[in-house]
């Protein structure tokens, strides 16, 4: 369980928070997406819940981040990076940049978690077949298209098996298909413990894959619920925040007298 | 005039893009592109989709010259880009790159902006105007004065695009255009794309958003393994017919499209055109029977 309290935190060099007030909690195998207009402060949350802010890139927080219960403030960040994975908006700079092939790539995270051989090929197997880029296993990191590179940044985290995991735009780059097959991997990851946060734009992968989903406007969570009763929420338009494509089309269809219902089943 | 000739193609002058026989194959041996065809008449809206790693961003690279062919040709208004220089081809093709990135280079939101015109021999009162405009446009004219990397990743995607919209070149070519967009984000940039094609420019985006195809474009190109295996309208492109080649690249249709099929109401391939079918067929009814 991942847990963030009374969470106010402002960037080095700034005068003013970039999230305020922040309460949000992440249960064992529970999925929880974050959505929210650009800029709105969902990255800080998820550099936040990572550790990374203030343990890596500096500035002042307030309040607390808890895991399994323990307090993280002070914590040396290889103590944090084996209690919560994170997967950065832009996956080029998640790229490890020393491994010669997409199979090195995503076998360095168990390795670096000290895990025999026979336990770290295995993994990694794993993990690119997961995602379906068995493919891509020879090819050089460095030469892949945006979308490939996305998922083997996705295929890295995976295979560290981590208990809890920050993802922020996971499938920003991805083609409809490899957006449904990391869902799957997240669902398949949930299911085994594993807690997931993931801030998407795509409310239509959200809609099926999260029990949970947070608004983020002006550096706090507005509106947290169950995925069904925040997507049908009217003010989500107002939060920068585009409804599933289902609830705007089932609008467009009642503006119109038409039974929605009957039409979307 | 070859096979792949796309709706509405006018039959005016020349092509704004004609690629003949595009193959690339990359130093390191992989083959992005086969052997591609592609007439790009003026002033259409072309989406070009197709899965991850199918040769789409390599395809675009090679419209402003950042790519030469390794077979065949691209032609540009007329003329083999083979014989044109890099900086003649910025002239006519702007390039909006999918990882911003790798397009920024400037100190500020301005001079990021400025560079490109100012490249292209504009100065005083023209240059300004072109940079307020783009600027305008992506919604960055508070920015002005910000450092690009102050912005966030969807500021400074949007930022490249008001850099490409400044040089005013003829033809607009945007790599992924809404990735990372928020709902008002993606609302800009659709009337950019809009507002571009009122002006008579061409403009070639990639884009797995299909929504944002189906509702922008006139054309869409579908890629498959380096070569185009569907070339329609969106309409066509998303019938029902062409769903099995839609999956086999990792698409989907849109869910009007989707919605649509199952209903039974032919190809309507945006929410607009799924309610008008489904009010038409209502109409249609005899009174007392819904």
């Amino acid at each position: 369980m991942l847990e963030l309290r009374g969470v106010t935190y402002r960037y080095a060099g700034y005068a003013r928070p970039a999230i305020h007030d922040v309460d949000l909690r992440l249960a064992d195998g529970e999925i929880v997406g974050l959505v929210g207009a650009n800029e709105a402060g969902k990255s800080t949350i998820c550099l936040v819940a990572s550790g990374l802010a203030p343990a890596s890139i500096g500035g002042a927080l307030t309040g607390t981040l808890t895991i399994d219960g323990e307090a993280m403030a002070g914590r040396p960040t290889h103590e944090l990076a084996e209690r919560v994975a994170i997967g950065f908006q832009n996956s080029a700079t998640q790229l490890s940049g020393v491994a010669r092939t997409v199979f090195e790539e995503v076998a360095l995270g168990p390795m670096n978690l000290g895990l025999e051989v026979a336990e770290t090929l295995e993994r990694t197997h794993a993990a690119l077949r997961t995602l379906r880029i068995e493919n891509l296993a020879e090819r050089a990191p460095h030469r892949l298209s945006g979308g490939q590179g996305q998922l083997v940044a996705i295929a890295s985290l995976i295979a560290m098996r981590p208990r809890h995991i920050i993802l922020d735009e996971p499938t920003a780059q991805l083609d409809p298909e490899g957006t449904r097959l990391v869902g799957e991997a997240l669902r398949a990851l949930a299911e085994t413990g594993t807690a997931l946060l993931i801030v998407e734009h795509k409310t239509d992968l959200l809609d099926g894959l999260c029990g949970r989903v947070a608004v983020v406007d002006d550096g706090t969570i507005v509106l947290e619920g169950a995925a069904a009763y925040v997507f049908e929420d009217p003010r989500l338009e107002g939060w920068g925040v585009e409804a599933p494509s289902r609830v705007r089309l089932g609008r467009a269809l009642a503006a119109r007298g038409l039974d929605s219902t009957a039409v979307l089943e | 005039m070859s096979a792949t000739d796309g709706p509405g193609h006018a039959g005016g002058p020349n092509p704004a893009i004609e690629l003949v026989g595009l193959g690339y194959v990359y130093p390191d041996g992989t083959r992005a592109l086969g052997s591609v065809d592609l007439a790009v008449p003026v002033g259409q809206r072309l989406a070009i989709v197709g899965q991850n790693g199918s040769g789409k961003s390599t395809l675009v690279r090679h419209l402003d010259g950042l790519l030469r062919p390794t077979e065949g040709r691209v032609v540009v208004d007329g003329e083999d880009a083979a014989g044109l220089k890099v900086a003649e081809l910025a002239a006519r093709v702007g390039l909006v790159f999918q990882d911003p990135d790798k397009q920024i280079f400037a100190g500020s939101v301005r001079a990021e902006v400025s560079f490109g015109p100012r490249n292209l021999g504009r100065t005083g009162a023209a240059l300004a105007a072109a940079v307020d405009g783009a600027l305008a446009a992506v919604g960055l004219t508070e920015q002005a004065s910000a450092n690009p990397y102050d912005l966030g990743y969807s500021r400074r995607k949007l930022l490249t695009l008001a850099s490409i919209l400044a040089m005013g070149t003829p033809i607009v070519v945007l790599d992924e255009p809404t990735t990372g967009q928020d709902a008002r984000g993606i609302v800009r940039i659709q009337a950019v794309v809009a507002d571009l094609a009122a002006a008579g420019r061409t403009v070639i985006a990639v884009s797995h958003d299909m929504r944002f195809v189906a509702e922008s474009f006139e054309r869409v190109v579908v890629m498959r393994m380096g070569r185009i295996s569907l070339d329609g309208t969106p309409a066509a492109v998303f019938a029902e017919s062409s769903w099995p080649e839609l999956t086999a690249t990792n698409l989907e249709p849109p869910l009007a499209a989707r919605v649509g099929a199952r209903l039974g109401l032919g190809p309507t391939p945006t929410d607009v055109a799924l309610i008008e079918a489904i009010a038409a067929r209502i109409n249609r009814l005899p009174p007392g029977s819904s």
